[in-house]
């Protein structure tokens, strides 16, 4: 399974979202419906999933898809 | 008004409003864990009481002060269970004296438990709370809290920062369907306030409307209503059960 595809499980099970609707530039809050603590949730799945701590400061960095896409790989995470 | 289904965890739940809270909370319907720190015995008897009303009482022993016991143990709870509807914040202690003559060591104790501690427990709670989009937390405050009292600087200090907890996370968590309330008790007959001399006693009953001390189960029925659905239009308040002690 790539990251992609990893990540896009997450997002689907935490925010009762189809998997069309799962698009790279699909941003959190405006195109999938999330608020503040769904947001929260995720970030907390996200760790938990791949073994990680996400400041907070990063996390304001954090709209889309391909922003946590993006902050994972620059992590080292693959 | 039932809780059947419902997992419930009551701090400090051996003795006291506590206790009293634990069994009512179980007589309608919810597996109760009674946490407490050092009185086993006063924890097991809880239990028995719970038993004898044909009700589910469980045992689990940390200090709420300790962060991450508390953690592991409610983490424990919510594993053995699949959940946790319902917290009380009640543990408590009280070291009371002129602040002037007090130590930096009871106000340390007396914030890491009374307050610390309903922190350290609603943090634990939270996520569960969130995902399963429906909990109570219901912290137990005191009088002191709002009207305050000369002798228990700290003690005040602590319960009117749980009022402060009670209505930040309420507007936190009210999009799922969580409830956060106080309940602000005023002199219960408990060990804490059979402390008092008869004098001190005399005095407090003539500033009280109702002309009693209050009883564990006065409090103890509010509790278990503000942990119901009925209530579940109710938070960020603060309830006050004090003979109209204070108004």
């Amino acid at each position: 399974m790539t990251l992609e595809e990893r990540i896009i499980d997450i997002i689907v099970e935490q925010l009762e979202v189809t998997r069309e609707e799962c698009v790279p530039e699909a941003a959190f809050i405006d195109d999938l419906g999330a608020d503040s603590l769904d947001l929260v949730e995720l970030i907390m799945e996200m760790e938990e999933n791949f073994g990680m701590q996400i400041a907070d400061d990063e996390l304001e960095k954090i709209r889309t898809i391909q922003d946590v896409i993006d902050f994972l790989r620059s992590k080292g995470v693959s | 008004m039932r809780l059947d289904g419902k997992v419930a965890l009551v701090t400090g739940g051996s003795r006291g409003i506590g206790r009293a809270v634990a069994i009512r909370l179980a007589e309608t319907g919810a597996v109760t864990y009674i946490n407490y720190h050092r009185d086993e015995n006063a924890a097991q008897q809880t239990c028995s009481l719970i038993a004898e009303e044909g009700g589910v009482g469980r045992i689990s022993r940390f200090d709420v002060a300790d962060y991450e016991r508390t953690q592991a143990s409610i983490g424990d709870i919510i594993r053995e269970n699949g959940r946790l509807d319902i917290l009380v914040n009640n543990a408590g202690i009280a070291v009371d004296g002129l602040l002037v003559r007090m130590k930096e060591s009871d106000w340390d104790r007396l914030i890491g438990t009374n307050l610390k501690g309903a922190l350290n427990c609603c943090h634990a709670v939270s996520r569960v709370m969130i995902r399963q989009k429906w909990g109570r937390i219901i912290n137990i405050a005191s009088v002191v809290a709002e009207a305050g009292n000369a002798g228990q600087a700290a003690y005040a200090a602590s319960k009117a920062g749980l009022l402060g907890l009670t209505k930040s996370l309420a507007r936190e968590l009210a999009s799922r369907s969580i409830c956060v309330n106080a309940v602000a008790p005023g002199f219960i007959k408990t060990d804490m306030t059979a402390a008092l001399s008869v004098q001190a006693k005399e005095k407090i009953l003539e500033q009280i409307p109702m002309s009693r001390l209050g009883t564990p189960e006065d409090v103890a029925g509010v509790v278990a209503f503000l942990a119901s659905d009925e209530a579940g239009y109710i938070t960020g308040q603060i309830i006050r059960v004090n003979g109209g002690l204070y108004m």
